[in-house]
């Protein structure tokens, strides 16, 4: 058979058009120069000035905050979601497989604003609790398919083999629901935390004085222009993302013994 | 041993769908009692509603003298042998097997001493630390069987649990569950579709059809006396002549039967079919005798004339296919001679066909819903269907 070249030409155009943008970003990093452009040299200079800069740790801070709340949310809300829509058919049913995709569809801005004009109309003041809410929202879909896939796969004779033998609710999900479904539940909710922790477009409508991200703080310092320490940032954001992103993997497709 | 498990007059539905209709059965002590039926017969519904899982609409289940129709599974001592097995996937051999006794809070020592029991009796010491996923389906059914023992449940149900090993395990399988019945010794509720798995290993049969019981027995009068055209035809193989009717009875219980298409027979008339009524006479093949010769003419016997059209030798016996006017008869014979030297029975030979009206069963005509069940396993062979009208 002939060796096809597309599948080179394609691995050369994937890592032109994706990494080399984010190889540029983690070199300027270590460029002394202070605007970036041309190489002046090796420095660690932009993560030693990030270390001391207040703001950046006050928007980490808000940012870990508003993903570990929504990331709980999003898992809970996600699972028990998962479970009605595999487990109780309706009539309802394809409705409710619609709104549960829906948020994976729609524009982000357009959620953006209308959950902004939703705060703004009911009288929440904006801050971290709308923040998490609008990402708990957008979060438990994606919570709520991660964790389906796996309940396809789950074989509800095991639930009355288990009743059979005398378990009641609790045990059932301690001993079997829990071990069997864990990894997808975790996988659910690693990507409901790298996509709270990176998101921009949404937590830019949604928050208030005092509740800037991580994100929203590097396109603001962006605007005020200084990037090498945007870099720096950006580097160890990527870093972190990147490494759940690879454990959540890990828990979606184990290894098949 | 009186009756020990029954289940009273249950009916349950799904939706406008009677699964079951008005079904009673009863279980002695000790008895392994079968529930056969094509698939979607209600079987396994009523399985179902043994173990706990369905509620039934109406009828009750007792069990010792005690009514369990409201309880939960997991408060019945009424164990099951799923028909996958149903094995937990996360947990070693020696944990499934423990589950229950886990579940009951069992002492540490006990816990040990039943499992390690348990896989003495099923022979798997060597496997107990294994994953279900690493032990071949023999074993992963043998696992289920034991961890379904442990809680020594007074009743054991299992749901089709050959079904998924091929034929010679199956075998196997079937002396491994007799061998265990007989070491417990408590009641088993086998669910199959497959007839030679119920025969071989009940007491009773109970025989399904589309929601009702067509008939309770032990595997013999199930087979020999089948209460209903569907029974015979599921059970076994058998020529029905149909479009038969009584015109003659007399005192000694034997009458003669005018058929269309088949020369006039003589049956021994069992359920009291009185003259006139149109009946349906069940013969088995192994209840034939083929033969070159014409069989002296003896009281109550039948023979009737016919030729071979299709042979198929299998070794220790012969099946011949014989045109008889209308009719292609089935015969199955015993091979008791050394056959190179017989005058072998050739195709498009006239040969007799003979039987005593003793060994043949007059039924009542089945009704037409009840055809489309009879698979027919041998596609040469084509049910005389002229006739049902």
């Amino acid at each position: 058979m002939k060796r096809s070249s597309v599948p080179a030409w394609v691995t050369v155009f994937v890592i032109i058009f994706f990494y080399i943008p984010t190889l540029m970003l983690v070199i300027q990093s270590f460029n002394s120069a202070k605007y970036g452009g041309a190489w002046q040299g090796f420095t660690f200079d932009w993560y030693r000035k990030l270390m001391h800069e207040r703001e950046v740790w006050r928007a980490v801070e808000n940012s870990l905050c508003v993903a570990a709340y929504s990331t709980f949310g999003a898992t809970v809300l996600g699972t028990l979601g998962a479970w009605m829509l595999n487990r109780y058919k309706s009539k309802l049913q394809g409705g409710h497989y619609v709104l549960m995709y829906a948020p994976l569809m729609v524009p982000e801005i357009l959620m953006g604003i209308s959950l902004l004009m939703f705060f703004v109309n009911i009288g929440i003041p904006l801050g971290l609790p709308t923040i998490i809410l609008a990402h708990i929202t957008f979060c438990i879909s994606y919570v709520c398919f991660t964790v389906m896939g796996r309940l396809q796969d789950f074989d509800d004779s095991l639930i009355h083999a288990a009743q059979d033998l005398g378990a009641k609710w609790p045990t059932i999900i301690w001993k079997i629901l829990l071990p069997l479904l864990g990894p997808g539940i975790l996988a659910g909710a690693l990507l409901a935390f790298t996509l709270s922790i990176d998101d921009f477009v949404i937590t830019f409508f949604t928050s208030g004085p005092g509740s800037t991200t991580l994100p929203v703080y590097i396109y603001s310092a962006i605007k005020k222009g200084s990037l090498a320490t945007i870099n720096a940032l950006s580097v160890l954001m990527m870093t972190v993302t990147f490494s759940i992103v690879l454990i959540s993997n890990y828990f979606i497709n184990p290894k098949k013994s | 041993m009186g009756d020990f498990f029954e289940l009273q007059t249950i009916t349950k539905s799904f939706g406008k769908f009677k699964a079951v209709n008005n079904s009673t059965i009863t279980i002695k002590k000790g008895e392994v009692f079968s529930l056969l039926g094509p698939s979607g017969c209600g079987k396994t519904t009523l399985l179902r509603i043994a173990a706990g899982f369905e509620q039934p609409d109406e009828g009750r289940v007792i069990l010792d003298g005690r009514d369990i129709t409201a309880l939960p599974p997991n408060e019945r001592q009424i164990n099951t042998v799923f028909q996958n097995y149903a094995l937990f996937p996360h947990m070693s051999v020696w944990d499934n097997i423990a589950f229950g006794l886990k579940v009951a809070k069992h002492s540490k020592t006990y816990i040990r001493q039943e499992v390690e029991r348990m896989l003495d009796m099923i022979d798997l010491e060597e496997h107990a630390y294994k994953k279900p996923s690493l032990i071949s389906g023999g074993q992963k059914q043998r696992v289920a069987i034991a961890r379904a023992l442990i809680n020594k449940p007074q009743l054991l149900l299992l749901d089709e649990p050959l079904g998924a090993l091929d034929l010679k395990l199956r075998q196997r399988m079937l002396l491994e569950l007799d061998r265990i019945h007989d070491e417990v010794g408590i009641s088993f509720l086998y669910v199959t579709h497959d007839q030679g798995e119920a025969m071989s290993l009940s007491d009773r049969i109970a025989v399904m059809n589309q929601g009702r019981i067509e008939q309770i027995g032990t595997p013999v009068e199930i087979y020999e006396a089948p209460k209903s055209s569907f029974v015979a035809a599921f059970i076994g193989d058998t020529n029905f002549l149909e479009s038969g009717k009584v015109i003659e009875q007399f005192p000694d219980g034997y009458c003669n039967l005018k058929l269309d298409g088949f020369p006039d027979v003589i049956c021994y008339n069992d359920n009291n079919h009185a003259v006139g009524e149109p009946v349906v006479i069940s013969v088995r093949p192994e209840k034939l005798r083929v033969s070159f010769e014409e069989p002296p003419a003896r009281q109550y016997h039948n023979k009737v004339k016919g030729k071979v059209e299709d042979i198929i030798y299998f070794g220790s016996e012969t099946k011949y296919f014989v045109r008889v006017e209308d009719y292609r008869l089935s015969v199955f014979q015993q091979n008791i001679h050394f056959l190179l030297e017989e005058n072998q029975i050739k195709w498009n030979d006239e040969v007799w066909i003979s039987w005593h009206g003793n060994d043949s069963y007059m039924l009542q005509r089945y009704k037409p819903e009840d055809e489309r069940l009879l698979a027919v396993p041998d596609p040469e062979y084509n049910p005389p269907t002229n006739h049902s009208q």
